[in-house]
């Protein structure tokens, strides 16, 4: 029920509706709970709505620690 | 996928294990609870538990919304919907019994299998002939109310703060349409209330004592409430609260980040989801509950009890879209069947497999008690991919 999944934002509709692609899937969603999103983003879905986007810098650094890397090496 | 596959990598959990195991003490034991479905989930499903040191004893908390609704709230929702036969379409205000247009129940897949009084669940309802759709998206249940002006269409309306905000948005739409044949009927319940009452409840006396040394905190609850609510744990209950993806590395990485902090004595709000949750979380959305949500007095969840402000329903300025007001309504309280121990399940004091009728009565396609009803339930996550592991183990 709470799971999300992170999606590419491929393009955008009127009425603050996109389509993304999930895996090759295409789905329309709404960003309206959502600012400053474009073609190429990254957003976490839920029930039909992008709730946040997805930093991919951050994303990289997360990678990193993973790795026991310290994050400037990530993003370096 | 992008950002998926990368945090399932096996590799990489071998790493993260072996720092953890390098860093546990081993003259004390570590109990962590993941208060998220999504991680309980996430937990089972990847082994997570398979890759700790034994002292590393992770506690499942309530953090699924299906599995905390309780009993009497579905009752009140098959009660406005039963009586209301589905009916070819007719002119809005002569219903059968003169009460008005059939009544149409819109609600999210997981909701409908939830046992409710009687033997009914949603589902059961329906084939009994109510009126009552899956939807996907809060949209797809205003969109019928759109498409179908005869019906009252009521969204009946669960989840935490990360269903909240599309809730909040379609009441707006609503209003900004006209309708006057869309009403909801508001769960929503909020996680930090939900927290804090395991941490002090009455109810502990009963159920027992679960140790509690650290938090996993919710992933996509904190995208949009952010990390800052949790700060409250963190100084007034001394304990630490990690957010957390959903993806296996995620937990692995925050249990490790909670063994350093019970280590080094400090008790923080740390994010390992930078990559989605900030501080602050989204503004946008926090708007749109606050304008159209107030917090209840009190509310019952499912295993927990009533626990005070721990939910929401719509303001007295969108009264004309809410369900309790516009139907009668009668608040309820029943109680989970017997042999059922969701509520010492949900509170961490029990596992699944203490439950008598765990995987013998009650299994995920006969569910009994509503931990076992979602994928993100405690019971439903360990029969799924839990269980042989562990039958294999005690034989
Ligand atoms: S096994 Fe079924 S009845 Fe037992 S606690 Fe879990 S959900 Fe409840």
């Amino acid at each position: 029920m709470c799971l999300a999944i992170p999606a590419k934002v491929v393009e955008l509709r009127d009425g603050d509706l996109a389509v993304i692609d999930l895996g090759g899937v295409r789905k329309e969603i709404s960003l309206a709970l959502v600012e400053d999103v474009w073609p190429g983003d990254f957003v976490i879905v839920h029930v039909g709505y992008a709730l946040q986007k997805l930093d991919p810098v951050e994303a990289q650094k997360t990678l990193a620690l993973f790795a026991g890397l310290a994050a400037s090496e990530a993003v370096a | 996928m992008k950002y998926v596959d990368e945090f399932r990598d096996g590799g990489l959990a071998r790493t993260i294990a072996a720092r953890i195991a390098a860093e546990v003490r081993p003259d004390r034991t570590y109990h962590f609870m993941e208060f998220c479905g999504g991680h309980t989930h996430a937990i089972s499903r990847y082994g997570v538990t398979d890759l700790l040191p034994a002292n590393v004893v992770m506690v499942h908390g309530p953090g699924c919304p299906v599995c905390v609704l309780p009993i009497g709230r579905i009752d009140m929702a098959i009660e406005l919907v039963l009586a209301s036969p589905p009916t070819p379409l007719r002119k809005a205000g002569c219903g059968p019994s003169g009460r008005g247009p059939s009544r149409s129940l819109c609600t999210y897949a997981d909701t409908m299998r939830v046992p409710a009084s009687g033997g009914l669940s949603l589902m059961k309802a329906k084939a009994k002939g109510a009126d009552i759709r899956m939807v996907y998206s809060a949209s797809d249940a205003l969109r019928i109310a759109r498409e179908e002006p005869d019906r009252e269409v009521v969204f009946l309306a669960i989840g935490f703060e990360t269903t909240t905000p599309p809730t909040a948005l379609v009441v707006r739409e609503a209003a900004a349409l006209g309708l006057t044949n869309f009403t909801v009927f508001c769960n929503h319940v909020l996680t930090p209330s939900a927290i804090a009452h395991i941490l002090e409840s009455p109810e502990v006396r009963d159920l027992g004592t679960v140790v509690i040394d650290g938090f996993v905190g919710p992933a996509h609850v904190s995208t949009i409430i952010g990390s800052q609510p949790y700060d409250y744990f963190a100084e007034e209950y001394r304990k630490p609260v990690v957010i957390a993806g959903f993806e296996p590395l995620d937990v692995m990485q925050a249990i490790e980040m909670l063994v350093r902090q019970v280590n080094d004595g400090r008790a923080e709000v740390e994010n390992e989801f930078t990559r989605a949750v900030t501080p602050e979380g989204n503004a946008r959305a926090k708007a749109l509950v606050a304008d159209v949500f107030e917090l209840r007095r009190a509310f019952e969840w499912r295993g927990l009890g009533k626990v005070p402000y721990s939910a929401l329903r719509l303001k007295e300025q969108w009264a004309s879209f809410d369900a309790e007001r516009r139907f009668t309504m009668t608040e309820r309280s029943v109680a989970d069947n017997k042999a059922c121990e969701c509520g010492a399940i949900l509170r961490g004091v029990k596992k699944p497999t203490d439950c008598k009728v765990f995987g013998t009565v009650c299994t995920p396609e006969t569910p009994i008690g509503s931990c076992m009803v979602s994928s993100e339930g405690a019971c439903a996550a360990h029969y799924t991919y839990g269980r042989f592991r562990s039958e294999a183990s005690t034989a």
